[in-house]
């Protein structure tokens, strides 16, 4: 028989010493090294994923494109005066930074909902690592996506006509802002998508949410023209914040130091308040 | 009798830590709002044995399971696992188990290879280990051939293995299977037993779960029969069938005409605590309840000096579906019917 002949593969560990690789028990603390190694592993899988469905990635390459093509010519004309669409470009794209990243933070949302009910959650949540590097690795994951779409939305800006009155730092400061709140704003989804019985349930609760913030904002018209209540709402509202702190640098024109705190305060804001609530609901997630 | 479970059972004899537990269940509760998931679960695992733990959907065995791999809370009663607490040391006990799910807990879009490696680097293995050991639990699990492709291309029993091979990587200390077989066919069912089987032999301590009688009796040195939430009977498999039935002796007489004789010489000679012997015509065979040794010395004793002519004898014990429902007076599940049951543990014997 073949077991007489196999070589044990398993260590000899009496009860004290635990399997584990690791050697010794220790009080099961996960070192900062430790944490990074399984970050980077479980960031894998979601990359592994989306190398095996290639469609997962229709979104981020499609959305930047129709965006900009969609509403620079459909709104291009009328704010700015028609035939002076490339001055609408360099009003839109920025803006629309903040949008993006709020359109993949939600489906976020929906893709930590279908993950979680798959078995190989329970794998992990048994396995010897801290449970908040599996939703660690997923918005790495989605910050790499928002990146490529960031950079999508940029050449299809640039071939409309957008042109960088600032330098490429505040170019780059304006792309990093935009994934700091994009980041900040996925942490809602998870919490969202772990709080929520259907991947549906998800979604329209994230649309409820999404669409005053997005239109109610300075990201596709400038606020001047709307009401005074309307005016007071986009002034807080951080998208609106975002949009203009995206639009006074890479326009090189307009305050800046503003805008770029009120955004970060509520990315902060934001993640302090969901990300502990979302590890803990993972955590107790049964 | 198939040989897998002697080869374990000479093993555990051998073995110089039989008697320390791995694993100490006592008074284990959970509740589900109304629904007393676990009532007060005591059991045992000893080192290097394999536990059955038996009972119907829904007696609570995959909450058992949950409750001590850390991912449900127990809401009384204590738990142990390799000597680490399941609610104080969850951190400790994690490094010392490996689960397998009732479903298969490997990611579908992940390749056979990709899931063994990631699971690897999760148990801080270094990357060229991480690979080698991939490799190799790909090779002993039969899976080399479908190491690159995505698990959901797998079939029932090859995912099944590739889970059995993720629960190894970190080489447990203690395995937990839950319902391991379930939903598989026989076939594969078997396959499934004889990789379990080998890692019994090569020491580990596994937990198992399952509602196949004949899965318990393949498998595991002592069983825990719970129902309800509720430990209702525990022992060895023998133990249990003895304690149930006791053994039936079965003879056959050389010539079937003396088979009403027979019955009736046993039924005047008023042995000592023998009784309820019955003759079986139709397959030529005399049924004896026996109670002791003694009592089946006796009866060929008696038979041998009335001069009866025996082909052939021997005793058999019963089956565990019959225990099964003598203990709770149910069956266990309707899809285990006998003559399906009868069925398969042929194929598993030949």
């Amino acid at each position: 028989m073949s077991s007489v002949t196999t070589t044990p593969t398993r260590t000899p560990s009496g009860a004290a010493t635990g399997g584990g690789p690791q050697g010794p028990a220790d009080d099961g603390r996960i070192g900062l090294r430790a944490h990074l190694r399984h970050i980077g592993a479980l960031s894998r899988r979601y990359a592994l994923q989306i190398k095996a469905d290639p469609e997962s990635m229709f979104e981020v390459v499609l959305m930047p494109i129709v965006f900009v093509l969609l509403f620079t010519f459909v709104f291009g004309g009328a704010i700015s005066g028609s035939g002076n669409q490339d001055v609408y470009v360099n009003y839109l794209v920025p803006g629309l930074m903040a949008m993006m990243g709020l359109n993949i933070a939600m489906a976020v949302g929906t893709g930590v909902n279908d993950d979680f009910k798959k078995g190989v959650m329970d794998r992990f949540r048994a396995m010897p690592i801290a449970r908040s590097s599996v939703l660690i690795a997923k918005i790495v994951v989605e910050i790499g996506r928002m990146l490529i779409a960031m950079a999508i939305m940029l050449g299809m800006g640039f071939a409309l006509g957008l042109t960088l009155h600032g330098s490429v730092l505040q170019l780059l400061a304006a792309v990093g802002l935009s994934l700091v709140f994009g980041a900040s704003l996925m942490w809602i989804f998870i919490l969202l998508g772990l709080t929520l019985q259907t991947a549906q349930a998800v979604q329209g609760m994230a649309m409820m949410v999404l669409m005053p913030l997005q239109f109610g904002s300075s990201i596709f018209a400038p606020t001047t023209s709307m009401p005074g209540w309307l005016q007071s709402f986009t002034n807080v509202n951080p998208l609106s914040n975002l949009a203009d702190a995206a639009r006074h640098l890479i326009n090189n024109e307009g305050p800046v130091a503003q805008p770029v705190m009120v955004t970060l305060a509520w990315a902060v804001g934001i993640t302090l308040v969901t990300a502990p609530l979302a590890v803990r609901k993972f955590r107790n997630k049964t | 009798m198939a040989p897998g479970p002697m080869v374990g059972m000479t093993r555990i004899d051998k073995n110089p830590r039989r008697g320390a537990n791995a694993v100490e269940v006592r008074g284990l509760v959970k509740h589900f709002g109304e629904t007393k998931a676990l009532d007060g679960v005591d059991l045992d695992v000893r080192e290097g044995t394999v536990l059955g733990v038996l009972g119907p959907n829904g007696a609570g065995k995959t909450t058992l399971v949950r409750c001590l791999s850390t991912l449900l809370v127990p809401d009384a009663g204590t738990a142990t696992v390799a000597g680490y607490d399941v609610v104080r040391q969850p951190r400790q006990l994690r490094r010392t188990i490996g689960l397998t799910g009732q479903y298969a807990s490997v990611d579908e879009k992940l390749s056979g290879w990709e899931n063994l490696y990631m699971i690897g680097r999760l148990l801080d293995l270094p990357r060229k280990e991480a690979r080698g050991r991939a490799d190799e639990l790909l090779e002993r699990f039969s899976l080399t051939e479908a190491a690159k492709r995505p698990a959901m291309q797998y079939s029932g029993g090859m995912r099944r293995r590739l889970d059995l091979a993720a629960s190894m990587i970190g080489r447990p200390a203690v395995l937990y299977l839950d319902e391991p077989t379930t939903g598989l066919d026989p076939r594969t069912r078997n396959e499934v037993w004889d990789e379990v089987q080998r890692m019994v032999a090569e020491g580990a301590t596994v937990l198992l779960t399952t509602q196949y009688m004949e899965e318990a009796e393949q498998l595991a040195n002592e069983l825990t029969v719970i129902d309800r939430g509720k430990v209702i009977a525990h022992g060895k498999v023998d133990e249990l069938k003895a304690r149930v039935g006791g053994r039936t002796l079965r003879i056959r007489p050389a010539d079937p005409a003396e088979l009403p004789d027979m019955a009736r010489a046993l039924a005047e000679a008023g042995l000592d605590g023998v009784s309820g012997s019955q003759a079986v015509p139709d397959e030529g065979l005399l049924l004896v309840p026996l109670l002791s040794d003694e009592q089946l010395t006796a009866v060929v004793g008696l038979l041998a000096a009335r001069g009866y002519a025996i082909a052939d004898l021997g005793t058999y014990l019963p089956s565990l579906d019959e225990v099964f429902l003598s203990i709770t007076g149910q069956k266990p599940t309707a899809t285990d019917a006998d003559p399906a049951s009868a069925e398969q543990t042929e194929e598993v014997a030949a």
